[in-house]
């Protein structure tokens, strides 16, 4: 086979690394795993994407630059999150990505609000990279080995992110008037959905026994709280309040308005023509 | 001809023994068998004829994104350490590498590896003597950048992202030209 044609084959997202075999593990722990997986990768895929909606548009080019590469790293992110699920399950992770209904996704629901404005783009964007940061603490010593090196790789790129984006809301936060009036409407709007990137997953307390994940999600939402608030309070902005993550904070039986948007935006390429070859 | 192909495969997924599988290695501690030795050294020396695609002063082996080869009776394993997830020269490396060691065997592999992570402190001195040459700081090793074309370090970032994930914006006053440095992962 030519070079040209094995690049014409290949999908947008390869189902074909990295793998390993995870035959010997238990069923109903592997679906776990997987289940982990589909709510990371999902998260990131749709972050990604809403980073991509300012390419051309941000306030200034800086921030194009930024915002198009924390998307190619977002979605760089998912990509191997979903090939990673994808050597458990055996789906094709490309028909994961593209080929879901909107109801069939499991993002954060932090991340079904529409882009907004500035100020709203960088709290929304703050809360979840403090809550991922938590979230990949957690996996960084996974027992699936994988994954712990995957986690590896991630956490050094979602530092420049993270530095970013504190930044950013200190920038705005710390500026009387209209940018820190952003800030404060922001995060009334969203600190009670905040915590839903900490949603109970299925079988999670197997996660933990089994070492997959360091703390049940109710545990590393605390310590995300309270590491936010710290930041928050020291900008003199409003907390995070106290309380467990809903259990429905991945839930899109009737998804958002601005959810089914988006990913008629994303998915428009991929059904342009069902089976297409990239 | 065979097409490469590209995965990642250990034995043990989970436990202890794919923790210590997991462990960091040194580049090219894929142990070769003796017979294969001079073979992999011709493999060595042709992975230099790779460039970066990006920045084609650079090599693939001074770039560090080789983390090692394994070369078999036909067959020759190489493994790539991506710089970012998200790097869309991947693809293009990978191709590039398998058709360079096409010559020396019918089946050549080239798998992405997260095994060991690429760092900066992965580029060798050549690569960071071959970054300067195409106008672009090397990851710097101390507080400051030096400025690649007037070696000023009175520099400042003025975005730590940059026209790729692997680059960051700086301007050098002295000299008033702005640069792209290869920033520290």
């Amino acid at each position: 086979m030519t070079t040209e044609t094995r690049r014409a084959t290949r999908q947008l997202i390869q189902p074909d690394l990295p793998q390993f075999d995870a035959s010997g593990l238990d069923p109903v722990l592997r679906a776990a795993i997987a289940d982990l997986l589909l709510a990371m990768a999902d998260d990131e895929f749709v972050v990604g994407f809403r980073d991509s909606e300012w390419t051309g548009i941000a306030p200034m080019l800086e921030e194009d630059v930024a915002f198009s590469s924390l998307a190619q790293d977002e979605i760089g992110h998912a990509r191997l999150l979903y090939q990673l699920r994808s050597a458990l399950t055996g789906e094709d992770p490309d028909k994961v990505a593209f080929h879901r209904q909107p109801n069939e996704y499991c993002h954060a629901r932090l991340l079904d609000h529409p882009r907004q404005g500035w100020g709203f783009t960088i709290v929304r964007r703050w809360l979840y990279d403090t809550a991922d940061s938590i979230r990949l603490a957690g996996l960084a010593r996974s027992s699936f080995a994988p994954l712990a090196e995957v986690v590896a790789k991630i956490q050094r790129e979602e530092r420049y992110h993270l530095m970013h984006l504190n930044a950013w809301l200190e920038r705005l936060g710390t500026r009387p008037g209209k940018p820190r009036g952003k800030v404060l409407s922001a995060l009334k709007q969203l600190n009670p959905i905040a915590t839903s990137v900490f949603a109970p997953l299925s079988n999670e307390q197997m996660l933990v026994d089994a070492g997959v994940l360091s703390a049940p999600m109710v545990q590393l939402a605390a310590r995300w709280r309270s590491e936010a608030n710290a930041r928050l309070c020291a900008l003199n902005l409003r907390p995070i309040p106290e309380g467990d993550p809903a259990a429905d904070g991945r839930d899109h039986a009737t998804p958002d308005e601005s959810f089914v948007w988006l990913w008629n935006e994303f998915t428009s390429v991929a059904r342009l023509e069902e089976g297409a070859e990239w | 001809m065979v097409a490469p192909t590209h995965n990642v495969s250990s034995a043990a997924a989970f436990g202890r023994a794919a923790r210590e599988a997991a462990a960091p290695r040194r580049s090219g501690a894929l142990l070769p068998s003796l017979a294969a030795i001079p073979l992999e050294s011709a493999v060595w020396a042709a992975l230099h004829d790779v460039h970066d695609p990006e920045i084609p002063t650079i090599s693939v082996v001074d770039l560090g994104v080789i983390g090692g080869v394994r070369t078999e009776e036909g067959r020759i394993r190489v493994e790539l350490l991506p710089t970012f997830v998200g790097c869309p020269a991947i693809n293009v490396l990978q191709d590039a590498i398998a058709e360079r060691l096409r010559e020396f065997a019918d089946d050549v592999s080239v798998d992405v590896s997260f095994a060991e992570p690429w760092t900066t402190q992965r580029i060798t001195a050549d690569g960071r003597a071959a970054l300067r040459a195409a106008g672009f700081a090397p990851p710097s090793t101390d507080e400051t950048v030096e400025c690649p074309y007037c070696r000023s370090r009175n520099t400042r970032i003025e975005n730590i992202f940059g026209p790729t994930l692997c680059r960051a914006i700086y301007y050098c006053p002295d000299c008033r030209q702005p640069f792209e440095q290869f920033k520290e992962v």
